[in-house]
């Protein structure tokens, strides 16, 4: 693979029933692309992670993938509230979603520590007040 | 144990995927919170859950999972049976509670980490 293959999605925040339809779409993409199964699910889970969290706090964002030679960038934008402490928002069990969520399965504040367990690099940046970019790194 | 062995041994209905009920499967995982599904499943096949909407079957599928069995009479929605059948993946329900549903596979051994027991 010699070019840059991309696509691009936007997660709509409105329905939380329908969150997920872009990881599911990207996953059947990579397996047509032929991407090992281990990847294909590590990029998937982060992926998924990512577009729950734009639904449940950001009312939805956009994602891309950019498949490399030798890598994956998914890169995760939104224009919601911004993360005021990162740090605090990585550790595990760590959660801003309200209790209506939590009843939906979600919540358990597993989203931000499982997109940095799956990828190989995770850079976050955010703005209170303007929105969130994540960007994660997959080696092949 | 094949998923015809899990219906069995849990008195389970077959909602979706008859055909696959040959499958193979080698451990599964119990639990209404997909959050940790996602942080700790590795390659457990099988969900069994008390929690009712599409995201559970969305969770299985990213995690490569085969078969959902809804415990506590929980039904799935038409919306969650068509994504299953378009993900080939086996639905299943049974009246059981959770501890019991769970007991009942691993006393037969269908294991939780994935290793033969």
């Amino acid at each position: 693979m010699s070019e840059v293959v991309k696509f691009h999605f936007l997660v709509d925040g409105e329905d939380f029933t329908s969150a997920g339809q872009a990881s599911v779409q990207m996953k059947k993409s990579l397996r047509q692309l032929g991407i090992s199964p281990e990847i294909i699910r590590k990029l998937s889970i982060a992926m998924y992670e990512g577009e729950i969290n734009m639904v449940i706090h950001a009312g939805g964002g956009e994602a891309d993938v950019l498949i490399y030679e030798d890598h994956i960038e998914l890169n995760l934008v939104d224009r919601g509230p911004g993360i005021a402490n990162i740090e605090l928002a990585m550790q595990e069990g760590f959660s801003t979603a309200p209790d209506n969520i939590r009843s939906l399965g979600f919540g358990a504040g597993m989203g931000l520590p499982n997109m940095k367990r799956y990828s190989d690099s995770i850079q976050i940046n955010s703005k209170v007040g303007e929105g969130t970019q994540i960007l994660m790194t997959f080696h092949l | 144990m094949k998923i015809s062995e899990i219906q069995a041994l849990l008195e389970a209905d077959i909602v979706c995927g008859e055909e696959m009920l040959d499958k193979e499967v080698y451990s599964a995982c119990g639990s209404d919170m997909m959050s940790d599904v996602l942080a700790y499943v590795k390659d457990q096949a099988v969900l069994l859950t008390g929690l009712v909407n599409p995201q559970v079957v969305r969770t299985a599928e990213m995690m490569d999972m085969i078969c959902i069995v809804f415990v506590r009479s929980k039904c799935p929605t038409e919306e969650m049976i068509s994504l299953a059948r378009e993900s080939g993946m086996v639905l299943l329900k049974t009246r059981k509670r959770m501890y019991e549903a769970c007991g009942k596979l691993y006393a037969c051994g269908l294991c939780g980490n994935g290793e033969a027991k």
